[in-house]
This record gives C-alpha cells, sequence and structure tokens, in this order.
C-alpha cells in the first residue's frame, strides 16, 4: 500500500472513530442538557416578555441563541469529522487511480488529511472564541479539503499514470 | 477460543482465483455489502417519508405555536406564551429525532459498504469478522431505531434526569459501531505490520469497468459541488443568519410586549423564511456530498452488480441523475415552493431505485456463486 493510500485509510478509519467518539460523548454527557437549556431560556424569554420584563425576557433570548450557537458547532464539528473521514476512506481504496506522480498524491492525501482534521477542529474552536483565530482555522481547513478535492478529480480525469 | 480462531486463512486475502469464497454465503464482506445498502435504502425511504408527510406540517405547526406565544405575551399571560413555546420544543424533537434516525441509517450504511471493501486487508480470522460485520450491523440499526423512539418514549421509565431509554439505547448502538470501527482499525495495523503476507488483489479494487469509472468520477464532482456550496453559506450567510435569527426572536417578544401584533406576527413570518433558507442550505449541502461518497462507494462494487452492461448503465445515470435532481430542487424549494419539494422527493426516488437495482443485482450474483458453489 503506497504512502498516500496509508496516510487516507488510517487517518480515515482514526478520525471517524475519533468523531464517533466526540458525537457519543456529547450525547450522553452534554446534548441533552443543552437542548433542555435552549427550550427552557426561549420559554423563559417568553414568559418574561409576558410579564412585561423586558430585560429578563432579552438576557433569556440571548442565553437561548449563544445556546443554540454553541449546538450547531459541536453538532457540525461531529458530522464533519465522520462524514471527511468517510471520503478519506473512499479516496483511500481509489487512490491508485490517480494519474500523477507518488509524490503528487502523498501531498493531496496530504492536504486532504489535514483539511479533514483542521476544518472541524476550528469550528468546534469557534465556541470557545469568537475571533478570527477560530475561523481562520476554518477556513485553512475547507481550503484544503478543496484543493485536496480538485486535485483528486483531476487526478481520477487523468487516469492511472 | 481455539488456536483456529485467530488463524488467517489463506482464503480471508482477496486474490482473483478465490472471489467465490470471500463472497460466500453469510462472509463478513457480504454481511456488510447487503446490510450497508439495505441500510441506506431504509434511510432514504425514512427521508422521504418524512420529507412528505412530516416536515411541512411539523413546519407549519411551529409557525403557529410561535404565533400563539406571541398573542400570548401580547395577552399579558405568561403560562400560556411558556406553553406555546414548550409546545415548539416538542415538534422541534420530533423533527430533529427524525432527520437524525436518517442521516443515522445512511451514514451507518456507507461505513458497512466501506468496511466490506476493506475486508481482505483486516488480518483477522473470517469467523471475528464475521462476528464483527453482525455487531455492527446490530449497532447500526438500534442506533437510529432508538433516536426515532426518543420523540414517543420520552423519560419513560428512565432513572435518569435528562435521558430516557430510548437514548440509552441509541448511544448503546453508537458505541457498538464505534468498537467496531477500532477493531477493523486494529486489524489493517495488524495487516500493515505483516511480513510475508499474500499480496492483495482484490477484484473490487481492480475494477475498470465503465460504470465504476463513471461513479467515481460523477462522485467526486458531486462532493466538490458540495462542498463548494458549503464554503460559500458557510463565507456569506451562516453568521448573518445566526445574528438575524437571534434578532427575529427578540423582535417577536418585544414587539408583542409592546402591544404591537402586526409587527410581531411579520417577526413569525420572517422567522419562519428564515429557518427555511437554512435548512434548504444544509440540507443541499448534506444531501449533494452524501450522494457523492455514496456514488463513489457504490463504484467499488461493480464486479458483484450481475445486471447486464446496458442497465448497469442506466441505473449509473439514474443515480446520478437523482444525486443531482435531490439537493437542486430542495435549494429551489424557496422559489418554487411545494413544485421543487416535489421534484426533490423524485430525484430521491431515483437514487432508492438505483440503489434497488443495485441490491438485486448484487442479490442475483451472490445467487450466481451460490449455485455454482452447490454445483461442485
Amino acid at each position: 500500500m503506497s504512502s498516500a493510500r496509508k496516510l487516507l485509510v488510517f487517518g480515515g478509519l482514526s478520525l471517524a472513530a475519533w468523531g464517533m467518539l466526540y458525537g457519543l460523548l456529547y450525547a450522553v454527557f452534554v446534548e441533552h442538557q443543552t437542548l433542555d437549556g435552549i427550550g427552557g431560556a426561549l420559554a423563559t424569554g417568553f414568559t418574561e416578555a409576558a410579564s412585561r420584563h423586558t430585560a429578563e425576557s432579552q438576557s433569556a433570548l440571548t442565553d437561548a441563541a449563544a445556546r443554540t450557537y454553541v449546538n450547531v458547532r459541536q453538532v457540525d464539528a461531529h458530522g464533519h469529522w465522520i462524514g471527511l473521514a468517510l471520503l478519506l476512506l473512499v479516496l483511500g481504496i481509489a487512490f491508485d487511480r490517480i494519474g500523477f506522480s507518488e509524490s503528487v498524491r502523498t501531498w493531496l492525501a496530504a492536504a486532504l488529511f489535514l483539511g479533514s482534521i483542521l476544518f472541524p477542529l476550528g469550528v468546534l474552536l469557534e465556541t470557545w472564541n469568537h475571533g478570527a483565530g477560530p475561523q481562520g482555522v476554518a477556513v485553512v481547513g475547507s481550503a484544503l479539503v478543496v484543493v485536496g478535492l480538485c486535485g483528486t478529480a483531476c487526478g481520477f480525469a487523468r487516469g492511472e499514470s | 477460543m481455539s488456536v483456529h480462531d485467530n488463524a488467517i486463512a489463506p482464503t480471508d486475502f482477496a486474490t482473483p482465483e478465490n472471489a467465490s469464497e470471500r463472497f460466500a454465503p453469510l462472509s463478513a464482506r457480504r454481511l456488510l455489502v447487503l446490510g450497508g445498502i439495505a441500510l441506506i435504502v431504509c434511510g432514504m425511504i425514512l427521508g422521504d417519508i418524512f420529507a412528505a408527510f412530516v416536515l411541512h406540517p411539523n413546519a407549519d405547526l411551529i409557525g403557529a405555536s410561535l404565533m400563539a406565544a406571541t398573542r400570548a405575551v401580547t395577552a399579558g399571560d405568561p403560562q400560556a406564551a411558556g406553553a406555546a413555546v414548550q409546545a415548539i420544543g416538542g415538534y422541534l424533537e420530533n423533527r430533529g429525532t427524525k432527520v437524525d434516525a436518517h442521516s443515522h441509517m445512511i451514514g451507518f450504511g456507507y461505513i458497512a459498504l466501506l468496511l466490506a471493501l476493506l475486508q481482505p486487508y483486516v488480518a483477522f480470522s473470517e469467523r471475528r469478522k464475521k462476528l464483527s460485520a453482525k455487531i455492527l450491523i446490530t449497532g447500526a440499526v438500534l442506533l437510529p431505531v432508538g433516536v426515532f423512539l426518543i420523540h414517543y418514549v420520552g423519560l419513560e421509565g428512565s432513572p435518569f434526569a435528562a435521558i430516557g431509554w430510548a437514548s440509552v439505547f441509541a448511544d448503546f448502538g453508537g458505541f457498538l459501531v464505534l468498537a467496531v470501527c477500532l477493531f477493523e482499525l486494529a486489524g489493517l495495523l495488524k495487516y500493515a505490520r505483516l511480513r510475508n503476507e499474500p499480496r492483495v488483489t482484490d477484484e473490487l479494487v481492480r475494477d475498470r469497468s465503465w460504470a465504476g469509472r463513471a461513479l467515481l468520477t460523477g462522485g467526486t464532482l458531486l462532493v466538490l459541488l458540495g462542498f463548494l456550496h458549503g464554503s460559500y453559506y458557510a463565507g456569506f450567510h451562516l453568521y448573518q443568519n445566526e445574528a438575524r435569527d437571534a434578532d427575529l426572536l427578540w423582535s417577536m417578544a418585544s414587539k408583542a410586549a409592546s402591544g404591537d401584533a402586526d409587527g410581531a406576527a411579520r417577526a413569525v413570518g420572517q422567522y419562519g423564511g428564515l429557518q427555511a433558507a437554512k435548512a434548504v442550505h444544509v440540507a443541499a449541502h448534506a444531501h449533494v456530498i452524501e450522494f457523492g461518497v455514496l456514488a463513489m462507494l457504490l463504484a467499488f462494487f461493480q464486479p458483484y452488480v450481475f445486471l447486464s452492461e446496458r442497465w448497469r448503465r442506466i441505473w449509473v445515470w439514474t443515480m446520478l441523475l437523482g444525486s443531482l435532481v435531490l439537493p437542486f430542487f430542495v435549494l429551489m424549494e424557496l422559489q418554487w415552493g411545494l413544485l421543487a419539494g416535489g421534484i426533490a422527493d423524485i430525484g430521491g426516488l431515483l437514487v432508492i431505485v438505483a440503489l434497488f437495482g443495485m441490491f438485486f443485482g448484487i442479490l442475483r450474483y451472490t445467487g450466481k456463486l451460490d449455485a455454482a458453489a452447490g454445483a461442485s
């Protein structure tokens, strides 16, 4: 098995296992409590508004938005890690059909693997820091995956070298 | 456990000569291929039923509850406002659990197909691989069924504060799938460390048929399209939509509290439109990538599809056409409404029909293999 295929197959399976473990831990320890918290905050927002407590209502709705922001990113990171891992595995099995030299294949595999780790990681980091840093990590990660996929599509079109 | 349980039989590794042994009845690979396709088909049918009969009525109920909540706020009735919002939680749970059941069933189907491809490279005995395949299928059924039941079982009889029995079984299913993935990873690592191992020349990986190439190229392009669309949405709409979501909720509550019933109703309408916009973008992004990966996966199984070349081409085009029609018309739902939704459902149906065609093609192949084995 070439180094590019090894990277994609072993990297893909490891990333899938990590994504599943993350999702499992999140579902068991965080998700239900988070969803209850979102529902509770929304209900509080409207009941406080009905009682004409404007500040409390606004605070509760802001809290609901903040909890939703975190939940969406947690679920996205879990889903994207596993989805990208499956993509790495599929490409890993077919990578010998790419019409480029072994070194180019290895670079493409490295870009896909690194991008698949970084993109969801950046999304997850946004839950701790709303600054440009985590967004930058996510953008670099997704750009690496897009470049890797473009190269792979070209390689499939060229056929085996 | 005997020594033989751990032994690796020569037929565990693929060579062109041992295809029938490798795809023998109840072999790990056959279980994973047929189980994987069955999971994907069931997941897609569930998704189609959900989209056709649950999605839109559920969205209407959420809108009606939001209107009830704003009316209660205007009337100064905190209990009624709280009850209306709590009802929305139930509708969201109904929708969320069905979407999760649909996507996890399909995702596990993909994992089963992938592991089927990797079986010749997993350096464990066939007996262990067969057991792991059965555990994977069990977990892959348990999780979506458990998730589907969460909305109906709730916290009935549960000793936990926030997690019901359906969630417990779902999480256990997820644990089983995770354990099998780690087992397969260990098998691959063991294979990589083997010296003097037989060279693997699996016919599934060597296949260069027209159908295989078309699915591989089409699948990669679909995934790329989905990624570009996702990047565009994240870059230009995601953060604005999140900010607008919070603004509209506040607008509903504050306008209703100040007696501006029309303003609150307008905010509810805009909120519904925003949720629809978010949902169609996310659904189009997810489906085009999922179908791309599925097309790439199916590309490898062409040697097992016992159909004539003409029928094989027909089902490849059906598969690729459906894979493009569904996400495109899901996106168009915002402009064309239910007409686009109906065409998107037809796209999903095309993919299901293509999958059924492949499923029966593989069943015919297994029948041919089994008949040949029986005759010999």
